[in-house]
């Protein structure tokens, strides 16, 4: 089943709205007996930034991890009821191959979880388990990925050094550079910043923010000054609910939800 | 005590400070008991089993020792000599019992007899020193070859079985026991652990597989020899044979080894796993990649460990692989190749058991015990060494 992304002709005017990636409608998910999310209901648009707030535990990393289908790891986790589409095409569906779901949506995770493999080993991995050993095709790939991950400049002359010996801000780029290298359309992020000084948090900032001409990004946080710099829409969750979604300039300036307003004035949470 | 100060900070005695102490000084001389407890052991063997292994002349090691089969050795001692130490032997023995009978009072007589004792043993040192240079020793061998046999009025002849030669076929025999049973309970021990760890699920029958396989590692070992002996010998009709010691060893292995290696799969951070298949890999190509290498380390020590624990007892292979006495080496006689996993070996524990039990204990027996014994404390060891430098090889390659 293919996955590919349908590209709608953009359309004039900047009020229309980029087409929907991700598509997500009365989602109830629930581990064992205990009910995690409750009747979620959103889109995701084509090369955006949405970020995903709200106080711990509110499901928002649960939420993230639907769509990559990395839940399924967990035997006790399930989806009771709604639907999920990616480019129109229904990700829990029996037909769907994960493997190629997973190759289309690449996930960085809070902990940075470089292997411990070389650097240039670890932006090949994603290709050489797909098959590819042509090594200028390697070659190429991993320079492209590591400058689109803004870290060629900083690692191009040690690329054969275990990648464990970078800094954390720089492996958490590594992280996504590696991301990158299976060409996904959507890039998935749970608190990518969540372990990084500010310093190299604004390197990830402007990361996001040049990744996002080229691909469609979720981002999962904690700080709320970080979804208001990066995101163009954003949504707050509070006990497993969708409380608020919106642009980000209005669930920042003009909550209509007084959980949200509470929420993002720093009230509660 | 003026000079002492008393203050809030100053020692006193307290009844938990002494408890404490003595507890700490219990834990300590433990410790030490058991360190004790191994070295006397290690030394014990050490010392007697380097006088059949080692040699004063170049090349200082033994080599007939090591490579020859064991033989009987045949004793020749010079009656004469025999004859006057059994003499003064008797002499010593009834000084003593005639000074035990004396009464306290008859001090003088009891040292007499003292000094008596004293000047005979010291003759007996002597004369035995003589009889070690005189006496005639032959294997089997060597003692067919003579034309000339010693005349029986001379000297006092002996035999004592295996006591001759060496241990050769019983270290091949015991390599290649451990050899195969390594790669057999590896092989399905690993299996079994990824299973365990990555795949199956939590519920009833994990916990029945889990406590099934606890069980086994109590099972004492005769059982598992007399299950290998049923199963394979006689079921499976190998006969005594060193694929049934492989078979044996193996699964009284496999306990120690899936234990092991499921606790170093479960100690690779989950976020290798994640990592791997959120690039597009499956469950499989993620294990492999990004799962056994990491444990590799881990698994290998724990389970070649596990083996030569394994190797070293005697009850699972006498009925199932090992044979008293081979006189021809495993490759020797072979009609076809796939003979050589069916026939029998000689093993160095039951070797050892052999010659400690079923024949009578004296100077000359000694020599094969304790060197059979220090060579299969070598064997052991240096199985378990080349797992740690293994693991350490395979741990720098890939650390995290």
């Amino acid at each position: 089943m293919s996955l590919d992304i349908q590209v709608k002709p953009a359309e004039a005017g900047s009020k229309v709205l980029p087409p929907e990636v991700i598509k997500i409608r009365n989602l109830d998910f629930s581990y064992g007996e205990s009910q995690a999310l409750f009747d979620i209901s959103m889109d995701v648009y084509e090369k955006e930034v949405t970020a995903f707030i709200g106080p711990s535990g509110c499901g928002k990393s649960t939420f993230l991890r639907c769509f990559n289908r990395m839940n399924d790891l967990i035997d006790i986790a399930k989806i009771k009821s709604g639907t999920i589409k990616i480019s129109d095409v229904d990700i829990y569906d029996e037909e769907i191959d994960v493997i190629e779901l997973r190759k289309h949506v690449g996930m960085v995770f809070q902990k940075s979880n470089p292997f411990p493999k070389s650097i240039y080993d670890n932006i090949a991995y994603g290709m050489r388990i797909q098959g590819i050993k042509k090594s200028s095709e390697l070659d190429s790939t991993v320079e492209s990925c590591l400058k689109s991950a803004a870290l060629w400049g900083e690692v191009k002359d040690r690329l054969n050094e275990s990648a464990l010996g970078l800094s954390g801000g720089q492996q958490q780029r590594l992280c996504i550079a590696r991301a990158l290298a299976v060409k996904p359309k959507i890039l998935l992020m749970d608190e990518p910043c969540s372990a990084l000084d500010p310093i190299a948090t604004a390197k990830v900032e402007e990361l996001i923010h040049e990744l996002k001409k080229n691909y469609t990004i979720v981002v999962v946080t904690h700080n709320m000054q970080q979804a208001a710099r990066v995101s163009d829409r954003t949504a707050f969750f509070y006990l497993g609910r969708l409380i608020e979604y919106g642009p980000t300039e209005q669930i920042f300036m003009n909550p209509e939800n007084s959980q949200t307003e509470a929420y993002v004035s720093g009230r509660f949470g | 005590m003026e000079g002492k100060v008393i203050h809030r900070f100053s020692k006193r005695f307290s009844k938990k400070a002494f408890f404490e102490n003595l507890i700490l000084n219990i834990l300590r001389i433990s410790t030490y008991l058991v360190i004790l407890f191994a070295g006397f052991i290690f030394l014990d063997i050490g010392i007697n089993g380097s006088k059949a292994i080692f040699k004063s002349q170049a090349p200082f090691i033994n080599t007939d020792f090591l490579t020859q089969k064991p033989e009987t050795l045949h004793v020749f001692e010079p009656k004469h000599i025999d004859k006057k130490l059994k003499e003064i032997n008797a002499k010593i023995l009834s000084t003593n019992i005639e000074n035990k009978n004396l009464s306290n009072l008859a001090i003088e007589d009891s040292k007499k007899n003292d000094l008596l004792i004293k000047s005979l043993q010291a003759k007996y040192h002597v004369l035995d020193k003589q009889r070690k240079e005189e006496r005639l020793l032959f294997s089997d061998t060597e003692f067919r070859a003579l034309e000339i046999k010693p005349s029986k009025s001379e000297y006092v002849y002996e035999t004592y079985a295996y006591s001759g030669g060496g241990i050769g076929p019983a270290i091949i025999g015991t390599c290649l026991l451990v050899l195969g049973s390594i790669a057999i309970a590896l092989s399905l021990g690993v299996l079994c652990a990824i299973y365990l760890s990555e795949y199956s699920r939590p519920g009833k029958v994990l916990q029945i597989i889990r406590l099934s396989i606890l069980n086994l590692s109590g099972v004492p070992s005769i059982v598992f020899g007399l299950f290998g002996f049923g199963m394979f010998v006689l079921f499976f009709g190998w006969g005594v044979s060193m694929i049934a010691g492989w078979f044996t060893l193996a699964i009284m292995a496999l306990p120690v080894i899936i234990s092991a290696s499921e606790e170093s799969m479960r100690s690779i951070p989950k976020g290798f796993r994640e990592g791997s298949l959120a690039l597009g890999a499956s469950k499989w190509t993620a294990i492999r990649t990004n799962v056994l290498p990491y444990a590799l380390p881990g698994i290998l020590t724990s389970s070649i460990m596990g083996i030569a624990r394994v190797a070293g007892e005697t009850a699972p292979i006498m009925f199932t692989a090992a044979f008293a006495l081979r006189d021809q080496l495993p490759w020797e006689g072979l009609e076809k190749a796939s003979d050589f996993i069916f026939q029998g070996v000689m093993a160095l524990p039951y070797h050892i058991y052999v010659v400690s039990s079923k024949i009578p204990q004296n100077e000359y027996t000694e020599n094969m015990q304790y060197g059979s014994a220090f060579v299969f404390l070598f064997i052991v060891g240096f199985f378990a060494i080349s797992s740690i430098v293994l693991r350490i090889r395979v741990r720098k390659k890939y650390k995290w």
